[in-house]
């Protein structure tokens, strides 16, 4: 019987593991995000790139749904992410706005012209402080905001087209039921 | 193309691990030479192909072939060639890799220094070793391969994790690999044993080395480790009980039971059935490491969540390594029927307690290891255990242990003399009480660090006066034998160890200051004087450097330029000053400025002043240098003359 026991003991350790992933799978992405999901944007107002005259604040962005997206030109993962940006999420029907996060603006110009520019606006957060109040940690994260301003949906990590038909398209369509 | 090559040896590699899984075994089985034969080139054709799957990985490093994924996501154009070659293993993939090439090294090191074993034990030991290896070979093809492309192909790469760029820290992970996987060796041993129905009593014998010099580099790859964090993370810390290095420790813990146990097992013919069970817990633990950091199951942010299917691999793997092996033992473990019987005082009594002391600890590390996980199971929330949990149990646990050591080498096989003991315990006692007392007097009667001069002095007294009777007893070329020179290296070691500890942890003066370029600060006796921070740049980095001017009495002690990085991918890297010495460590690390608009140009600076911290690593030193000699054992490498004791152990096995 004691021979037995190692045996019995490591299974109920794999149970623990096996757990452990589903788990992860489940939770992991959303976990994180979740302090902020149906909470109100933190309010801010933040010049745009390129335009330090101009500024856009949390208000007059209020009565239409928005997709925040997090960018920096020096993010290897962005330059993956961002192709999906300037064909797939350009098209979904809401306006998709870029927050350059701890960039030097002309750089981030740079980078836009060489990769495109799929943003309806660009603001330009360049110390990062602000984004603490939106939880960012690494580039590139997504935000969907909707109509009220409240934050409906975060995408921590780049965008693939398997979370733009699984996560974005029935949030943004969640949205468009509400609206109803 | 190039790469292509790469993935083209890597298939090849799992083929010949296939071959040199299975059919070797089978030979064994059916008594078959030719196909036990096979064991050795296949082992050897298995290094060959992964070795040329390395050097093409090299290559397009060396070569900034960024058409590579991998090559692209950990290097640069800016990145200097000798952390190019060491960017290999700096992420999942090429660190799999690594793992591969060297137990393919090990193995190869077995087929050439083995040939005392008999060919069918042999044959199966290479068998286990190959097995492990195609399952690792499949995992970088099917789940993490380092020559997939990338198209387009970018201008330019991502960059090495900084934490990596450091010399100390270029060769800390190979180093732990060849511990980890080291390990393979005795487990393959037991599995051998196991499958052979332990028909060849002196496996035991031929495992030892094996398993002393794995350990000696597990050790070392500890002690880099540590040495490394405590210069890099800017905490001034040396060991945090953090799920990475848990899962290093846990392994050692145990090999440190599984030398010992090995010891008794050949000597004394007992325990047999607790060695195998020690070396499957060793190997398994080491799996148990790869797989905690490589699988996201415990550290869930960002790197391994977005590929569950890496995490699902290395679980069924380890069921079917860890749960065949286990069932194996269920099934075939040696039914202990003689074997010699223990006096209560004798030498495998003191080193059975300490045996379960070390695996107890071991089961208390993974036990805190594992907790959130626990938590996350039985819905407790996140719920994490710290510092004060390990530290606690910890010590109380080794309590025993370091009280036992001095005793160690006098106590016999079989019987112990309770006089010799006494008159140990009274002189090491003696030492260790009079060293206190005069530690008292330096140390501001800190309790823990009275403690630790007089556990230390215990230890090492007990062990150099072994020395002492050696030397007077024995004749000359006949003193000091490997084996027994390792063990008084390693316990050695322990001493110098725990005096490290109990030591720097009491009389550590840690403070965190606001300076302003001019002001002096004084800490432990030193005065600081900081002068500003200039900009600096490297390769492929800019740094803040700070200078700060150390002085005693008025004399300069030393000049200390701590640095705060910037890398390529805006990832922020202190690189604390250190100013190393015997009997204390100055440390200076730069924090933060402390306003961009204050025209003075203060910064938060942490200084410190660490008493004997370095002995903390010179302990672990020696009990690597212990593992080491230990190996060494000329006994160790004798052909099958089993020696008188361990034939005399009665061992019925179910074959």
């Amino acid at each position: 019987m004691s021979r037995i026991l190692p045996l019995v003991a490591f299974l109920v350790l794999a149970s623990l593991f096996g757990f452990g992933i589903w788990w992860n799978t489940q939770h992991d992405q959303t976990a994180i995000a979740s302090p902020l999901i149906n909470k109100p944007a933190p309010s801010f107002d933040l010049p745009v790139l390129g335009d330090p005259s101009r500024s856009v604040s949390k208000a007059s962005l209020l009565g239409k749904p928005y997709l925040l997206n997090v960018f920096a030109s020096w993010c290897i993962e962005c330059v993956h992410e961002h192709p999906l940006l300037m064909t797939e999420v350009k098209s979904l029907g809401v306006d998709l706005v870029g927050y350059n996060y701890k960039d030097d603006p002309a750089e981030a110009s740079a980078w836009i012209e060489q990769h495109g520019n799929p943003f309806t606006m660009i603001i330009a957060d360049r110390d990062g402080r602000k984004a603490i109040d939106f939880g960012v940690y690494a580039a590139p994260e997504t935000f969907l905001v909707d109509a009220r301003g409240v934050i409906r949906y975060k995408r921590i990590g780049p965008i693939t087209q398997d979370v733009i038909d699984r996560e974005i398209k029935p949030a943004i369509a969640a949205l468009a039921m509400e609206k109803r | 193309m190039i790469p292509e090559l790469g993935q083209l040896a890597l298939i090849l590699a799992l083929l010949l691990a296939l071959a040199q899984g299975v059919l070797p075994i089978i030979g064994a089985w059916r008594g078959n030479a030719t196909l036990m034969a096979v064991a050795r080139p296949a082992a050897a054709g298995q290094a060959v192909f992964v070795g040329a799957a390395m050097a093409v990985l090299v290559y397009a490093f060396l070569t900034y072939d960024f058409s590579v994924a991998y090559v692209a996501d950990n290097s640069n154009l800016a990145l200097p060639w000798y952390y190019r070659i060491t960017a290999v293993w700096g992420a999942h993939e090429g660190s799999m890799l690594l793992w591969v090439f060297i137990l393919n090294v090990w193995s190869v090191a077995l087929a050439a220094f083995s040939r005392q074993l008999p060919p069918a034990f042999l044959a199966r030991v290479l068998g286990v070793l190959g097995l492990i290896g195609l399952g690792f070979v499949a995992f970088i093809l099917f789940t993490s391969n380092p020559f997939l492309r990338e198209l387009p192909m970018p201008v330019d790469g991502g960059d090495l994790n900084p934490v990596l760029q450091d010399p100390g820290m270029t060769f800390h992970p190979p180093v732990l690999y060849m511990g980890y996987v080291g390990f393979s060796v005795a487990f393959a041993f037991s599995i051998a044993a196991l499958l052979g129905g332990e028909l060849e009593q002196a496996w035991v014998r031929w495992a030892r080395p094996w398993t002393n010099v794995a350990w000696g580099f597990l050790t070392c790859g500890i002690v880099a480790g540590s040495w490394w964090a405590y210069a890099e993370l800017g905490w001034g810390g040396w060991w945090f009980w953090d799920p990475v290095e848990n899962a290093s420790f846990m392994p050692w813990l145990v090999g440190a039971a599984l030398i010992h146990a090995q010891a008794i097992t050949e000597k004394r013919g007992t325990l047999r059935a607790w060695t195998i069970l020690l070396s499957l817990f060793a190997f398994s633990l080491s799996l148990l490491g790869t797989f905690l950091v490589r699988s996201g199951v415990l550290t869930s942010v960002h790197a391994f969540a977005s590929d569950p299917r890496r995490g699902l691999y290395i679980l069924c793997f380890l069921i079917v390594v860890i749960g065949g092996s286990l069932l194996l033992y269920a099934i075939r473990a040696p039914k202990v029927v003689g074997g010699k019987p223990f006096a209560v005082v004798s030498r495998e009594t003191a080193m059975l307690i300490g045996n379960l002391m070390l695996t107890t600890a071991a089961a208390m590390v993974l036990l805190g290891t594992l907790f959130p996980l626990i938590g996350d199971a039985l819905n407790l929330g996140k719920v994490s255990v710290g510092p004060p949990y390990f530290g606690f149990l910890f010590n109380l646990l080794m309590l025993p242990v370091v009280l036992l050591l001095p005793f160690g080498p006098y106590l016999r096989w079989g019987r112990g003399e309770a006089g010799t003991l006494k008159s140990v315990a009274l002189r090491a006692g003696i030492a260790a009480i009079a060293c206190a007392i005069a530690a008292a007097f330096f140390v501001d009667g800190k309790a823990k660090a009275i403690a630790g001069v007089g556990a230390a002095v215990w230890v090492c007294a007990g062990t150099l006066l072994y020395v002492a009777k050696r030397w007077r007893e024995m004749p000359r070329g006949r003193r000091y034998p490997a084996e027994m020179a390792g063990m008084l290296f390693a316990h050695f070691g322990v001493g110098i160890f725990v005096v490290g500890v109990l030591l720097s942890e009491s009389l550590s003066v840690e403070r965190d200051v606001r300076l302003a370029p001019g002001q002096t600060e004084t800490v432990g006796g030193f005065d600081f004087r900081f002068d500003g921070v200039t900009e600096t740049t490297g390769p492929n980095w800019r740094a803040d450097q700070g200078t700060v001017i150390v002085s005693r009495d008025g004399k300069t002690v030393a000049t200390m330029h701590p640095q705060k990085r910037t890398y390529a991918r805006g990832q922020v890297q202190t690189e604390s000053a250190v100013d190393a010495g015997i009997t204390r460590d100055i440390y200076v690390a730069l924090g933060e400025p402390m306003d961009a608009n204050d025209i003075e140009g203060a910064w938060a600076l942490r200084l410190y002043h660490k008493p004997f911290i370095r002995w903390i690593w010179l302990g672990g030193l020696f009990m690597m240098l212990g593992g080491f000699v230990a190996a060494g054992e000329r006994r160790f490498r004798a052909k099958r003359v089993a020696t008188a004791e361990s034939v005399a152990g009665t061992v019925e096995s179910p074959a």
